[in-house]
């Protein structure tokens, strides 16, 4: 097993080298950061004499070499922007982006799993209708329009929640979390949903998909044969089956969701890594946009490790598998 | 932060002390985000129009945009190179120390340190002499009558303070001194203190209850938050989130009026929209004509504004918010001239016949290069004249692009790449000489003038009159210089300018506010009701 982890944890740098390279052979096409660091009134030569001093003028192998050099003992400069250590501006915004990425996985799968099952269980049903109706909207609109909508509705029109932003948080050491004030906890209910709402559909499509297929299998119907109650049938042998393909959609989807937050970050003003880096893209801010990269790459890789760590826990064939192999 | 909490709660426990109406949070929201707190980090209205709520420079706008005291009592030219400044007595900073001239000439050296992007203000000063414990003397390196004028975001900084955080230089993106102190500290003497601020996010002003002068608003915390989207900027205000938001998009006001307790304020921003073309290089970039330019042709030039309906612009494009332009310079800048400010009447047939006497009579192709996110509806302007300019056979293909991406084509850096260009600009001293220099001399020479005059108009004349406005103390003499610079370069269409456009501000009906024309929130004219 430490082989195992071992070996990712070595597949993930390589990963975040290739991200990387391909970042900064493509920053070139993003705008020239240089004017957005000055005023109107600074002279040429000032102008110049910046870009040389940030090294924009050097090949970029030699930006990539430079960046990788300085990322290996975790330094990753300063953001242009904020004219701050980047580090500490991931940092102060990665409470935000996992919090909410947190709440909206938990709101999918606490959703999505039993919406899937009652309505692979009663296919025929209007309650099971409605939801695959209801679940289409979900699959079909842009985040950003659920965003806007639900600001429209409940923030303008009927004034209940908060348009914009985190609320007020608690400083836990460097966290700070929004989970234990009114006005956090009422924050986080538009984004979660705008959020949730595609994983949510998506998990329970995918579980009602999977739970007909085991349904119609043989061992459900000797399950049956021998009189088990249904309960234990569903629930016990259908459900524990249906769960491999979703445990891993879901684990490469909470990656999307911390990845991608972004839509939803910037619709609402949530204070995220997302909101930082789709505001360094505007401004071009190399530095931030190049650890965010590198960063989210290595999410990726961390949350794929144990998508393949709980098959082991979850498909019992797999460990026997093993266990033969091991055995010769 | 635990410490600033804490001063934080002191001074606002002491605020309520001493005046013991309620207090009064005012929030708001911008586009962007504040880059720094360092008053010499960054020459950008923006930052400096809200560091002006916090620091405080030798002089200051009112509320009418007048030149007043602030720092200085008075100020007088007692040579012609030198500047004498009475500062106010008195005066203390946040942190409880004295403002001295030792302040005022340190904050000029610091001006010139490496991470300073007002090396420009500091090259207007040669020399600082200091007189005595509150008054001091600046030199110039030639007669300079509008030094004041040009000081007004020059900003003071305590030396103390500065020393003791290490802060003696400005921040500077590159380089060992990450997290300057300044960068996220501020210790200035201006009505407000800088409270809780976490970049990007919420930044936090405080009422600084020891203001050697009196603030007309009554607004005692004030909070911004940056919201780029301007859906979710609108959202905020019209949910009574923020109790103003800017910029609100032109085609959102009608919403604002519908939606109560809201209302758009529109006014005339101080910064010229114009069009410009490439009249240097002997054969375009980006044309279908080749072995010539035929912007050199002062007729190809005319046809164009002749061209271009500003009144439809006005009216589809700005719903009726803009101010159509005949001069480079907004009415509220120093050395407008309302006499110089008309323009050519609409007149496509004539424009026709004008390319036809060129030798043009089917037109031609150009690219235009147009930023789509920098001023208001820059891209729709860039369409509309394309649709225009088609009407008389010019056929425009327009890149628009983000302002990173189109700044990073066009301007020197990239050796003013470009044919054909929209761009806006505001004189950041208020002053014509500004853009004359600026925008309009020729470039490239030894005095190194017109490094933003993107299309290479070249007359030698006006850069020996922006050298003679830059030094003329006479206002008489001076005015007159100006206005034949106006006026040859209107008479040879430099550049096509098309209009001021509108601030467009949302406010709550609840507060009551001062809209200056530089797009600038000053919270000292701040009223909750």
């Amino acid at each position: 097993m430490l082989a195992f982890i071992l070996k990712r944890l070595l597949q993930s740098v390589v990963v975040m080298l290739t991200v990387a390279l391909i970042a900064f052979a493509l920053f070139r096409y993003v705008g020239d950061p240089i004017n957005n660091m000055v005023g109107q009134d600074t002279t040429l030569e000032e102008r110049a004499e910046l870009k040389e001093r940030l090294g924009l003028n050097d090949p970029f192998i030699i930006q990539f070499y430079r960046f990788v050099r300085d990322a290996s003992v975790g330094e990753f400069g300063l953001s242009y922007q904020h004219r701050r250590p980047v580090k500490e501006l991931i940092a102060e915004r990665l409470p935000a982006t996992l919090e909410l990425a947190l709440v909206s996985a938990i709101l999918a799968l606490a959703i999505g799993i039993p919406m899937g099952v009652y309505t692979a269980l009663k296919r025929y049903g209007f309650l099971s209708r409605t939801f695959m109706t209801i679940s289409l909207v979900g699959v079909s609109l842009p985040t950003f329009l659920i965003g806007i909508l639900l600001i429209l509705f409940f923030g303008v029109i009927l004034r209940w929640l908060p348009t914009f932003g985190r609320g007020d948080v608690v400083e836990i050491g460097w966290w700070t979390s929004g989970f234990l004030t009114a006005s956090g906890l009422k924050s986080l209910i538009m984004p979660s949903i705008t959020l949730a709402l595609f994983q949510m559909t998506l998990i329970m499509r995918l579980v009602r998909a999977e739970m007909l297929e085991v349904l119609r299998a043989d061992f459900i119907k000797f399950a049956r044969a021998r009189g088990l109650p249904t309960r234990a049938v569903h629930f016990r042998h259908a459900l524990k089956n249906t769960l491999v393909p979703v445990i891993t959609i879901t684990g490469l989807q909470l990656g999307s969701i911390i990845a991608f937050a972004i839509i939803t970050e910037s619709v609402f003003q949530w204070p995220g890594m997302g909101l930082l880096f789709i505001q360094a893209i505007g401004e071009v801010d190399i530095p931030v946009m190049a650890a965010y990269l590198v960063l989210i790459a290595f999410f990726f890789v961390v949350i794929n490790m144990v998508v393949d760590i709980l098959y082991f826990v979850v498909d019992p064939r797999l460990r026997v598998d093993k266990a033969l192999v091991n055995g010769q | 932060m635990k410490f600033r909490l804490t001063a934080f709660a002191a001074i606002a426990a002491l605020g309520m002390a001493i005046t013991p109406a309620e207090s009064k949070t005012f929030r708001w929201a911008f586009q962007g985000d504040l880059q720094t707190m360092d008053p010499h980090g960054l020459f950008e209205t923006m930052t400096l129009g809200f560091q002006r709520n916090i620091y405080e420079g030798l002089v200051i706008r009112n509320e009418k945009m007048e030149m007043v005291g602030a720092l200085a009592e008075s100020w007088k030219n007692i040579e012609p190179t030198v500047w004498r400044f009475n500062l106010r007595k008195g005066v203390k900073f946040h942190n409880g120390s004295s403002l001295g001239s030792d302040d005022v000439a340190f904050s000029v050296k610091r001006l010139s340190t490496e991470g300073s992007d007002m090396k420009v203000v500091a090259a207007l000063i040669k020399e600082t002499r200091i007189v005595d414990e509150h008054t001091i003397d600046l030199v110039t390196p030639a007669p300079n009558p509008i030094l004041p004028l040009q000081l007004e975001i020059f900003y003071i900084m305590d030396k103390q303070w500065a020393e003791k955080h290490k802060a003696l230089e400005a921040t500077n993106v590159k380089g060992g001194d990450e997290g300057n102190y300044a960068n996220l500290n501020a210790n200035g003497t201006g009505p407000f203190m800088l409270g809780a601020r976490q970049s990007g996010v919420k930044t936090e002003l405080v009422i600084n209850p020891n203001y050697w002068g009196t603030v007309k608003g009554n607004i005692t915390k004030a909070v911004f938050t940056p919201i780029a989207q301007d859906a979710t900027r609108v959202a905020a205000l019209i949910s009574g989130n923020v109790h103003m938001a800017y910029p609100v998009p032109v085609q959102d006001w009608k919403r604002l009026d519908d939606a109560k307790g809201v209302k758009p304020l529109a006014g005339p921003e101080a910064r010229t929209i114009f069009l410009g073309f490439d009249q240097l290089r002997d054969e375009l970039l980006y044309s279908n004509i080749k072995g010539k330019n035929p912007f050199k042709d002062l007729r190809v030039r005319q046809a164009f504004i002749k061209a271009i309906n500003i009144d439809a612009i006005k009216k589809k494009v700005m719903r009726g918010a803009s101010v159509p332009a005949g001069l480079m310079v907004a009415p509220q800048i120093n050395g407008f001239n309302s006499a110089l400010n008309d323009r050519p009447s609409y007149d496509p047939k004539g424009a026709k016949k004008l390319l036809a006497d060129a030798g043009y009579p089917d037109g031609f192709d150009v690219t235009m290069d147009c930023p789509n996110n920098r001023y208001v509806n820059d891209e729709r302007i860039c369409q509309a004249s394309a649709s225009m300019l088609a009407k008389i056979g010019i056929k425009v293909n327009l890149l628009a692009q983000p302002k990173s991406k189109y700044f990073g084509k066009v301007l020197a850096q990239n050796n003013y790449d470009t044919s054909f260009f929209l761009l806006g600009w505001t004189p950041s001293t208020f002053d014509s000489h500004n853009p004359i220099s600026s925008l309009m001399a020729c470039r490239g020479g030894p005095d190194k003038l017109g490094a933003f005059n993107l299309g290479g108009y070249c007359n030698p004349r006006i850069n020996e009159l922006a050298a003679s406005i830059q030094s003329e103390t006479n206002q008489e003499k001076r005015q007159k210089m100006i206005d034949e610079a106006f006026k040859i370069h209107k008479d040879e269409v430099g550049h096509i300018p098309l209009h001021q456009q509108p601030l467009s501000w949302g406010i709550s009906e609840k507060v009551n506010l001062i809209q200056r024309p530089d797009n600038v929130l000053d919270l000292r004219y701040v009223n909750v009701n």
